[in-house]
């Protein structure tokens, strides 16, 4: 006797969109047994990990704000997938954002000027745009794997970011350490409410949501962006470049990846430092695919990472709980949902072996 | 006069609030940048957490959030604020503006960072002389070493991890003069990967002793695993490699963290700066092991002439690498110039990365 996967021949509706809420309740019924095994009220742990972040007003900011730079990237990372492009470096695209935005912002330090922000963003998206094109092209010029080069380049960033803030950009009354000067006002992204930290970010990124939306759903680019990752040679014969969608998914990941650094070292950060991508972009990732590779299934999952890690800070707080059982929480969901989509495309059978 | 009675009701409330309001216990908060599992920076901070809890039993309540990324941590703090924490321990370098920026906020909490330099009045620094020790484990080192060449794993190259560095080459030259560093970057406080490969990369570069500037048992262990010696660091480490272990700098931040929980408690605490090492027992050092009776004599000859003040590991003439001597008042740096050193001091090799 054995178990075998068994393809399914139509994928409900209905199945689709229970999926992920049935994949979501397992996910918390499992996480609720171990913190009871662990001794405490798994009702307070849901309390303080799910309903307090998405009910308290200042956690709500906090993790809207969390999870705007997520969206952002997330959404970009998208356009990649779907056309079956590994775009893993969208850290780096990212960390290359927030240092050209970030430029901009040290070089008109003291100066002030509503034009300044805009063309920090421009300048981020340019410079992740930019970033991102690297991969793009050796992959279509000399066949050379993608994934390998976005990933290595990521490292690069990494090491600019450090160079930087420890030469030419290191704040001169900073003691020597690896940091630059705090942005002047004009380069801040302020509160949108008294006495918490959420910014105009989050509108930034609803609004290319809803644009990306649109694009899958309504336009001949999103189609042909679906098309070649789904079935390429057709894609080919039905007279879609290959190439130029390759560069073209790269281009719109790489610029979003650098708009949300730009939102991230504005926003909250406010200065440049070694360290500001905090693995984001490769945290993006796992909410594009956490989303089914949809702009609202990558919005909507955003904010459910950022909850989580809104309330592991929480749940240290107040159930004193360690912090390894978030990454464990996290594990656990992306489990539950990869399991659950398979169980949408196969079903469980049970087939005797004839003997 | 029922509004009289409304009135004396409400003062009677208010009286019987107040004594419990006395009551109430005192809520301290942590940040911790490792997980309290390092068994070195973040474990001695939460050591010292627990010693609050010894000290005040029924007074005090604590709690601490680990593993807190320095570029994300403002949220972390604010957390705590938020909860009634009255008094916070924000204890990484990194974490200096999110504090500044949440102590703003909530004034009527008291912040103490660790490692910073900007103050506030209700932010107080603080910090332990970490290159105390670090010049006598060089001066073990250069006695021990039979290769000549010291491996050092550094973490992040700022002052205070470069001041460990020069303090520990004038320990071990003081006693070899032929002696050389080779110093490894990890740019990363707790990673024991690269804390090993590090470790590593030196060991095969003909180090036969390895020190460290890191927070995990790593380097150590990667030393022992090659019949090398090394230093604990941060707590004694010597469960980690017990025949290989010379011996360890400990960070003591106990004693510090009861003091500041009792100014709270009783209302005197003020926003101040301090930087002291083995006189106070900030710093202490492990048991000597390892290492023949003329070296341990050594050592702890060292030990006591750093904590009566009669060696002082800068003592003057200092000079830099680029052979400039370094301006110097009274005979030794002052702290002030020990916290913000940028530059080796001469006969390291190599640049500090920019």
């Amino acid at each position: 006797m054995r178990l075998v996967l068994v393809s399914r021949r139509r994928i409900s509706r209905q199945r689709q969109f229970a999926t992920p809420v049935v994949a979501l309740l397992v996910a918390l019924a499992i996480g609720g047994l171990i913190v009871w095994l662990m001794g405490r009220s798994p009702w307070r742990a849901l309390q303080v990990f799910v309903i307090e972040p998405l009910t308290d007003p200042w956690a709500l900011q906090e993790v809207l704000l969390k999870a705007t730079p997520l969206m952002l990237i997330s959404i970009g990372l998208l356009f990649c997938f779907r056309a079956s492009r590994w775009n893993i470096g969208a850290e780096g695209q990212f960390l290359l954002g927030g240092i050209c935005g970030g430029g901009i912002a040290i070089l008109t330090h003291g100066m002030s000027g509503f034009w300044i922000m805009p063309l920090m963003m421009i300048a981020g998206m340019l410079g992740g745009l930019a970033y991102a094109a690297i991969p793009a092209v050796l992959r279509t010029r000399f066949g050379i794997s993608e994934i390998l080069t976005s990933l290595m380049l990521v490292y690069v960033a990494d090491l600019l970011l450090d160079y930087l803030v420890r030469g030419p950009w290191r704040d001169p009354k900073g003691f020597n350490f690896p940091q630059s000067v705090s942005f002047s006002d004009a380069a801040v992204l302020h509160p949108l409410f008294e006495g918490g930290r959420l910014h105009l970010g989050l509108v930034l990124a609803l609004v290319v949501a809803a644009i990306a939306f649109v694009l899958f759903r309504r336009t001949l680019f999103g189609y042909a962006v679906a098309a070649s990752g789904d079935a390429p040679r057709a894609a080919n014969f039905a007279g879609f470049n290959e190439a130029r969608i390759t560069v073209l998914v790269f281009l719109i990941s790489g610029a979003l990846a650098g708009l949300a650094g730009v939102v991230e070292v504005a926003g909250q950060v406010q200065q440049l430092r070694p360290g500001f991508g905090q693995g984001l972009g490769f945290t993006a990732i796992i909410v594009a695919f956490l989303g089914r590779l949809t702009p609202v299934g990558a919005t909507l999952s955003s904010v459910v990472i950022a909850v989580l890690l809104i309330g592991a800070e929480s749940a240290q707080v107040s159930l004193k709980l360690p912090y390894d059982l978030t990454r464990f929480f996290m594990g656990l969901l992306l489990t539950c949902v990869l399991v659950g989509e398979s169980l949408d495309r196969y079903s469980l059978e049970i087939q005797r072996e004839r003997t | 006069m029922r509004h009289f009675l409304k009135l004396g009701a409400l003062a009677l409330a208010a009286g019987l609030a107040a004594p419990a309001l006395a009551q109430e216990k005192l809520k301290v908060g942590f940040i911790y940048v490792g997980p309290v599992g390092d068994f070195g920076w973040s474990y001695q901070h939460d050591v010292g957490r627990k010693a609050i809890e010894a000290a005040f039993p029924g007074k005090v309540e604590t709690t601490f959030i680990e593993s807190v990324p320095e570029a994300d941590s403002e949220r972390a703090i604010e957390q705590l604020a938020r909860t009634g924490h009255k008094l916070i321990f924000t204890t990484s370098f990194g974490y200096m503006e999110p504090t500044l920026k949440v102590a703003k906020k909530y004034p009527g909490v008291k912040f103490e960072h660790a490692t910073g330099f900007k103050r506030d009045k209700n932010v107080s620094t603080y910090s332990a002389k970490f290159h105390e020790g670090r010049y006598i484990i060089g001066k073990i080192a250069g006695k021990m070493t039979k290769t000549n060449t010291i491996g050092y794993v550094g973490a992040v190259p700022i002052p205070e991890v470069i001041a460990g560095i020069n303090a520990f080459y004038l320990g071990a030259k003081s006693v070899n003069p032929d002696v050389k560093i080779k110093v490894a970057w990890v740019f990363d406080w707790f990673n024991p990967g690269k804390e090993g490969d590090a470790a590593k990369a030196l060991l095969d570069q003909g180090a036969d002793i390895i020190t460290q500037h890191t927070d995990s048992p790593a380097p150590l262990q990667q030393a022992a695993a090659r019949g090398k010696l090394a230093f604990g660091q941060a707590s004694d480490m010597s469960r980690f490699a017990e025949k290989n272990i010379l011996t360890s700098i400990i960070d003591d931040w106990a004693p510090y963290y009861v003091e500041r929980t009792r100014a709270v408690l009783e209302g005197t605490w003020e926003s101040k700066d301090v930087f002291d090492g083995l006189a106070k027992g900030k710093v202490k050092m492990g048991p000597y092991v390892n290492m023949p009776d003329d070296v341990k004599k050594l050592a702890m000859e060292t030990e006591e002439g750093i904590r009566t003040g009669k060696i002082d590991p800068f003592t003057c003439p200092i000079v830099a690498q680029d052979g400039k001597t370094v301006e110097c008042k009274d005979g030794k740096l002052n702290d002030g110039q020990i916290a913000g050193m940028n530059y080796y001091v001469q006969g390291i090799e190599g640049t500090i990365p920019k």
